[in-house]
């Protein structure tokens, strides 16, 4: 971990990723104004120095939606990722431990059948059968996840498999499961960590997109999609409403992005060739 | 080669019908009846049940997918519930928005993509390189819709640098473009940025290559041996991105076309969606999966065609 | 005058001297090798010739090929002579080749980039090329792709590209290395044919002294970045100086003390053994194609007896072992340790596999990075039903890795902290936990340099006289199966083709397979002699 504080794009995307944890954390306790105080007298304020970011159409203060809103863009983007990497992990590593038999190969399949299916279509569906909410929207957005841990644990452990150690395990009498548990899953959660990284700026960014087009939280959960729609017809004239909550998305996903590749950078075998 | 496409094509077809089942299925768990819906509260039961059957509802699950998918295949989508035309003819128009929409930001992403992921990569270190991976980071946090929305409102209505959207048809090819460049460009952004980290990491990844050495020791330049031994090499992990583009400026598309007022098939989904016309979901839903495979089968081929590795002598 | 002559050469590679005041040279029609371990610096010496050296490399002193100091020649003019006039082979035929062009493309380059020739005459000049370096027309047209050869028939493609505008230098590095010793053998014959063919004169680089030591003319040993010894190659056989070149000399024919004394009882018999695979189908209709890997295989190997498995890569010989350590199932005949005989269809019993253990090939490959060396070297215990636990579990490790002269301390390190031979003995303390009668030692010395091989074979010897350990030797290398083994079975395609004390099939092979092995094989000792 020390070592990747060391790299300047881990050390600056990691604080710009924790500027907005902090932000969600400290919006359950303190924010400047209430976000659901309508104050129709100080409606579409410029940004000053009491309300930083201005107000929107109800008087209320930008800067403490976004604040708020930073709570609904991190929590999906969480347990999307982890539901990716709940059902995604131990898919790809069952496939991986039977390579080339039937259940790899209806894994596969199965996984490439996901592909097919970008999150959006995957959010209509789930959307026009259950109605719109921040929920569908995880489940969406962790649905699409799923092929993406299944892909690349099964990729890496694949190599793993052939290497020597895993085959003296199995000469020390050791099960499939255990291999995999005990062998190949430390040798790949940096490349977990990295994609994990990667698929929750993805989250982020793909709940914004489904929360403005109203697939995703609806009122009056606060979310930085839904203050985009809510500022659509406002734009030409108080564009703070649209700047400030697409600023936060982008300050927050390019922090993970920066995060993620310096970690990519570390990790990289091709980067630590401690044979030669 | 030609064992190799029949194997793709048998694939796209079973990937095909596990879509379609996925799809219906989907749809018809949903509580409620869609002859209700479409006629009322007021309607009679005989009325109801009338339609049901000309509906084929009364039937069981496996006769309904097997006459919504041979429908399919004829052309035949059924008939929207909300407003009692084939919807066929609701998405005939729409589809020659959207889908050329996505290809044209495809077009788009891997014009820009290409040639600055090649100079990131022949410049490793440079400040080409740095500027490359910074705007690139940058391209990959901005949400297109975002950019889209800033783009109409301020740049197009405030001050009226071009216009802000609508779409005059394919009579003039010429205006149809036009009006397409803007909202495929927003599109194509994001992905080319994506597109273009991948071009240079491959491309970095072939270089260290042995066999670029050896074209070397043969005497190829520095930048002959990129053009004749590097690019082709770099272009199977690309092309696999590629791939999955396509996807995602699909979904993009119908997002960004209702941002530029584009009457694609984005704007009748979400209105569908609303009124529960969900025969329009299911309709629209495969088609786009279907053009989604389709791209998947092409990258397939092209794949082949590229590593000769993947096809196997007869 | 000298073709090629490189004077007080140094190279630096950041901070890094990799070179200190290498003088070497090579004349046409003449071969001069350059001998040394990993890190000698022997092939960074070749890649100052036609100066392809990685970022940050900057070399001094003189590189005079054909009158001119390649070392201040510009870039352009550097192209000009890299593949017209010096030529270069390396180490891994199938990475140096562009997977995705064809082979007649990719030698035809050659000849097109410095414009010898109009692009038919150019595919002329390939066809002629491949012909001369044994890739005849009617098996290997033009349109053929590297992934559809051999690894033999890889490197003589990559031998074509070198020589297909007749250069004046050639330069090997470690050209047969990846390769089977009989196909070794047909390379350099190959290589020696060209150099009198064509009066070019070749720099060989190679780690193995016996491989060289039939061709060269000239010997050059290289050890931490300086030539150490050279000299013409007769007078460097007979009057050795440098300490250096004498222990390199000993270690390739290093033969360990052994005191075997193989008693009657056998510890595994193996019994009509066969191994399909299944291969993809290549139709929809009809059932899936197989390939028989190990056919009808039988054998005994006695306990305390050291047992030689030898033959080529794809010949059987892992897939035998994996089969042997119940890795894999098998789909006839049977194998028996202490008596106890498992049959097709069954698992081998964890009773069973309690009694033999394996050490692997690569060093680096054979333990997980992310377990202390305690965890790794205690997996074995696995197969117990009641494993040590607690004081008597660190004793364990500590009297294992004792055993092969590691350290009690060594066991709270991780394996990145060991060396090469290091991690080979921690291997070996692996394989020794549970008391084992039997090791399988899979190519378990091949990766080693050869002074650390002498000492890993030492350790072998030693172990097996202390603890009347059985082994089954596994390895392509004939001189160290002969100095550690007391019987060999020498496999092909699947079969056992010849089966005998060590020394009698040495001194008079009887089949064909095992003549052809033998007379490729490098002879050192003769050589000395």
């Amino acid at each position: 971990m020390k070592k990747a504080f060391k790299m300047p794009g881990f050390a600056i995307g990691f604080t710009m990723a924790t500027v907005f944890v902090l932000a969600a954390f400290l919006s359950f306790f303190w924010t400047p104004y209430a976000v659901d105080g309508v104050d129709i007298a100080n409606k579409l304020l410029a940004p000053s120095g009491t309300n930083w970011f201005g107000t929107d159409h109800l008087g209320r203060d930008i800067f403490s939606m976004v604040m708020v809103g930073a709570r609904t863009s991190i929590a999906v983007a969480i347990v999307a990722v982890g539901i990716g990497v709940l059902l995604g992990v131990p898919l790809g590593l069952a496939a991986a431990a039977r390579q080339g038999s039937l259940l790899d190969e209806v894994i596969m399949r199965g996984n490439d059948l996901i592909f097919a299916f970008p999150a959006l279509l995957i959010a209509i569906l789930i959307t026009a059968v259950f109605g719109a909410s921040a929920v569908n929207a995880i489940i969406a957005i962790g649905i699409f996840n799923i092929p993406v841990f299944a892909r690349i644990s099964r990729g890496a452990a694949l190599s793993l498999w052939t290497r020597d150690f895993v085959l003296a395990a199995r000469v020390a009498g050791k099960g499939r499961v255990r291999i995999s548990f005990e062998h190949i899953l430390p040798n790949i959660t940096n490349l977990l960590i990295v994609q994990g990284t990667i698929q929750f700026s993805l989250g982020i960014l793909a709940e914004a997109a489904l929360s403005y087009i109203g697939l995703g939280a609806q009122i009056p959960t606060p979310s930085w999609g839904r203050m985009l729609a809510d500022s659509q017809t406002m734009v030409s004239f108080a564009p703070h409403l649209a700047i400030f909550p697409g600023m936060a998305i982008i300050f927050t996903v390019l922090g993970l992005n920066l995060m993620g590749d310096a970690l990519r950078d570390l990790f990289d075998p091709k980067q630590r060739r401690d044979r030669q | 080669m030609l064992r190799f496409i029949l194997k793709r094509l048998l694939s796209l077809g079973l990937s095909l019908i596990a879509a379609s089942v996925v799809i219906f299925f989907a749809i018809e768990i949903i509580p409620g009846d869609p002859a209700r819906l479409m006629l009322g509260i007021n309607a009679t039961q005989d009325a109801v049940d009338a339609l049901r059957s000309q509906m084929g509802l009364d039937q069981g699950l496996l006769p309904r997918y097997w006459l919504w998918v041979s429908g399919l295949v004829q052309g035949d989508f059924g008939i929207s519930y909300t407003y009692r035309v084939p919807v066929a003819e609701m998405v005939q128009g729409r589809v020659w928005v959207s889908l050329p929409l996505a290809l044209y930001a495809l077009g788009l992403s891997t014009l820009i993509a290409f040639p600055i992921g090649i100079l990131a990569a022949s410049r490793r270190g440079t400040w080409a390189d740095w500027l490359v991976m910074g705007g690139t980071q940058l391209g990959i946090a901005i949400p297109n819709f975002w950019f889209a929305m800033l783009a109409v409102s301020l740049l197009a209505i405030k001050y009226r640098l071009f216009s802000a959207g609508g779409f005059p048809g394919w009579e003039d090819p010429f205006l149809a473009i036009k009006a397409l460049t803007m909202p495929a460009f927003v599109l194509a952004l994001p992905q080319a940025s994506i597109l273009a980290r991948v071009m240079r990491s491959a491309l970095l990844d072939t270089l260290s290559e042995d066999f670029m050495r050896t074209a070397r020791a043969k005497g190829r330049t520095v930048r002959g041996a990129l053009v004749h031994h590097a690019l082709r090499n770099a272009m199977i992990p690309v092309l696999t991105i590629l791939g999955l583009q396509f996807s995602f400026l699909l979904a993009g598309a119908i997002i960004i076309e209702k941002i530029f007022f584009l009457p694609g098939l984005g704007s009748m989904i979400f209105t569908a969606i609303t009124q529960r016309d969900l025969i329009v979901v299911e309709s629209v839903v495969m088609l786009l999966v279907f053009a989604v495979i389709i791209v998947t089968f092409i990258v397939d081929i092209t794949y082949a065609l590229v590593d000769p590795r993947l096809r196997r002598r007869p | 005058m000298t073709l090629l002559e490189i004077n007080a050469l140094t190279l630096r590679i950041g901070a890094a001297e990799i070179l200190h005041d290498v003088s070497l040279a090579v004349e046409a029609g003449r071969i001069t090798a350059v001998i040394g371990e990993s890190g000698s610096g022997k092939s960074m010496t070749a890649y100052c010739v036609n100066q392809l050296l990685p970022r940050g490399a900057v070399a001094g002193g003189q590189v005079v090929f054909d009158g001119q100091d390649m070392l201040v020649l510009d870039e352009p003019a550097l192209c000009q002579i890299r593949g017209r006039d010096i030529g270069m082979v390396f180490q891994e035929p199938l990475s140096a080749l562009n997977p995705v062009q064809t082979i007649g493309a990719q030698v035809a380059e050659t000849v097109l980039i410095h414009r010898a020739a109009k692009k038919p005459e150019a595919m002329r000049i390939a066809r002629e090329t491949l012909n001369r370096v044994g890739l005849p027309e009617g098996e290997f047209p033009l349109n053929r792709y590297p992934h559809e050869l051999s690894g033999g028939q890889r490197q003589r493609v990559v031998i074509a590209m070198a020589i297909a505008l007749r250069p004046k230098l050639l330069i090997a590095d470690e050209p047969t290395t990846a390769l089977d010793v009989t196909t070794q053998a047909q390379i350099m014959a190959l290589l020696k044919r060209l150099v009198v063919e064509d009066g070019m004169g070749l720099l060989l680089i190679s780690h193995d002294l016996g491989v060289v030591a039939g061709v060269a003319d000239h010997i050059v040993i290289m050890q931490t970045g300086r030539v150490v010894e050279q000299g013409a190659t007769a007078d460097i056989f007979k009057h050795m100086q440098h300490p250096y070149t004498k222990a390199l000399f000993k270690a390739s024919s290093h033969v360990p003390e052994r005191a075997a004394r193989p008693a009657d009882t056998p510890i595994l018999e193996v019994r009509d053994l066969i191994r399909d695979y299944t291969l993809p189908r290549t139709s929809l209709l009809g059932a899936a194609p197989k390939f028989r890997a190990v056919s009808g295989v039988s054998f005994t190997l006695s306990k305390g007896e050291s047992l030689g498995l030898v033959g080529e890569s794809g010949c059987g010989k892992s897939t035998l072992t994996r089969a042997i350590l119940g890795l894999e199932a098998i789909q006839g005949g049977s194998i028996s340790i202490n008596g106890v005989a498992v049959t097709a269809g069954h698992a081998v019993p964890r009773a069973l596999r309690r009694n033999m253990q394996v050490v692997f090939q690569d060093p680096y490959g054979s333990f997980n990075p992310r377990h202390k060396v305690s965890r790794l070297v205690a997996e074995p215990f696995h197969l117990l039903d009641d494993p040590p636990k607690g004081a008597a579990r660190q004793a364990a490790i500590t009297h294992a890795l004792e055993a092969v002269g590691m350290q009690a301390a060594d066991s709270d390190k991780y394996i990145h902290e060991f060396s090469g031979g290091q991690r080979q003995r921690i291997a070996i303390a692996r394989a020794l936990i549970i008391k084992p009668e039997l090791i399988i030692l899979d190519e378990a010395v091949s990766a080693l340099d050869v002074s650390i091989r002498a000492q890993i074979l030492d350790l072998l010897a030693e172990l097996q006289s202390r603890l009347g350990l059985s082994y089954l030797f596994i390895s392509h290398d004939l001189g160290v199966v002969r100095a550690i083994t007391d019987r060999v079975l020498v496999m092909k395609a699947g079969q056992i083709v010849e089966n005998g004390k060590t020394e009698d099939i040495f001194n008079n092979p009887t089949h064909p397979y095992t003549q052809a092995l033998l007379a490729a094989a490098p002879k050192l000792e003769e050589m000395i002699k």
